[in-house]
């Protein structure tokens, strides 16, 4: 029996793509003048609601995804052998910046971005970087040909469905999720990003070197969102 | 009453001016990446079915279906795939288009047939051209491609387009 996923889209936004949404729209407007609304109220509402939603897309998460975005919630742990058969746990990396990555051989905009990563993890890992890839190879010879081809200098283990699911669906490549010290996900880069970007985040983040607080990890299992 | 307006529309025209400075400062710029070779965009665009068109076209009766077939990485189709559509092998490696004549064998020329990845931005998938151009090869006349711009998640899932996940 195939496991029927729910919309990704918020709800609102599937409102609003509605035939009838004109007529919605006009109503509400009725609705408030009738009710003599004061002078420049609607714009006042206006202008609290586009706060709200700038404060909201803070986390870079652009995507449609952005509904069901991780950003602000606490990474979810996972543990699995990287491809050096070490054990790669993200919980160690409590009190260090972390950048998952997810990519893939095939994924040109992956190879792209992978030699900066190599380079990021040189200069910013002694202030407390910690890069990390998932291969989302079907075949992990793949990715153990390109670790060597590339240099990582990171660790790299195997994704799979479990783990995708996880991190909301990597529907698509490459994607990638900035995590602070405290395990907590500061930003969502999904397809090709400015590396530019994603930088300024990172140096963002490694330039907070408070202490770490105790982070309850088996907790992220039993919020919405990340498992399906 | 007619000069009631005036200030609706100052305030609409208000309204409408930080709408669009709050998009622009939203949207970031865009970072254009170029075409690799062998890549989706060597599809023609007459070939090209958009997602609302190939959603209701599986609403159709069973036989006026196409056969869809998924040519990218088989844990993304795991993961989530278009419900009644078959994993036939990556585009972009030799055993994957030896998998994908497999799965078209027994099929007529003429059958209606559409190709989809989603792994990656249109321009950038490695899979597609590669499947498309083995089936015009193999004599396929009905073939188009589902144009998905940035992947399967953005295009397909987050539209609320039906999807299901291997079991």
């Amino acid at each position: 029996m195939p496991t029927i996923w729910a919309p990704i889209g918020s709800p609102r936004a599937i409102r609003l793509n509605k035939p009838n949404s004109g007529a919605i729209a006009r109503k509400a407007t009725q609705g408030l003048r009738g009710r003599q609304m004061p002078p420049f109220a609607v714009f006042r509402f206006a202008l609290a609601v586009l706060f709200l939603a700038a404060c909201s897309t803070a986390g870079e998460a652009q995507s449609a995804f952005a509904a069901k975005s991780l950003v602000h919630k606490l990474a979810p742990q996972f543990v699995r052998p990287d491809l050096d058969n070490k054990r790669l746990d993200l919980k160690a990396y409590r009190g260090k910046v972390v950048l998952l990555n997810f990519w893939a051989t095939w994924c040109v905009p992956c190879q792209v971005e992978m030699p900066s990563f190599v380079v990021w993890q040189r200069r910013y890992g002694p202030r407390g970087l910690q890069i990390i890839g998932i291969s989302m190879d079907d075949d992990p010879a793949l990715a153990r040909e390109a670790y060597r081809k590339l240099k990582l200098n990171y660790p790299v283990a195997m994704g799979d469905v479990k783990l995708g699911d996880l991190y909301g669906g990597v529907l698509g490549l490459p994607m990638t999720f900035l995590i602070d010290r405290h395990g907590k996900i500061r930003a969502e880069f999904q397809g090709e990003t400015d590396l530019n970007r994603i930088e300024k985040q990172v140096q963002l983040l490694v330039s907070t070197i408070e202490a770490p607080r105790s982070v309850d990890y088996r907790s992220t299992r039993a919020q919405p969102g990340t498992a399906r | 009453m007619k000069y009631g307006r005036i200030p609706q529309l100052a305030m609409t025209t208000g309204l409408a001016t930080l709408v669009l400075l709050f998009g622009y400062f939203q949207c970031p710029a865009q970072y254009t990446p170029t075409s690799g070779p062998g890549s989706a965009l060597s599809i023609p665009q007459a070939q090209l079915i958009q997602p609302e068109a190939l959603n209701r076209l599986l609403q159709a009766k069973e036989s006026d279906k196409p056969l869809l077939l998924q040519v990218g990485s088989h844990l993304l189709f795991d993961e989530a795939h278009i419900p009644g559509s078959v994993y036939a092998g990556a585009g972009s490696q030799p055993s994957g288009l030896q998998q994908l004549q497999s799965t078209v064998a027994t099929f007529s020329k003429k059958k209606a047939i559409v190709l989809y990845c989603g792994c990656c931005p249109w321009n950038r998938c490695p899979n597609l051209g590669p499947a498309f151009k083995q089936l015009q090869d193999l004599g396929f006349t009905n073939v188009k491609a589902l144009y998905l711009a940035d992947n399967l998640g953005t295009d397909w899932v987050a539209k609320g387009y039906p999807v299901e996940q291997t079991q």
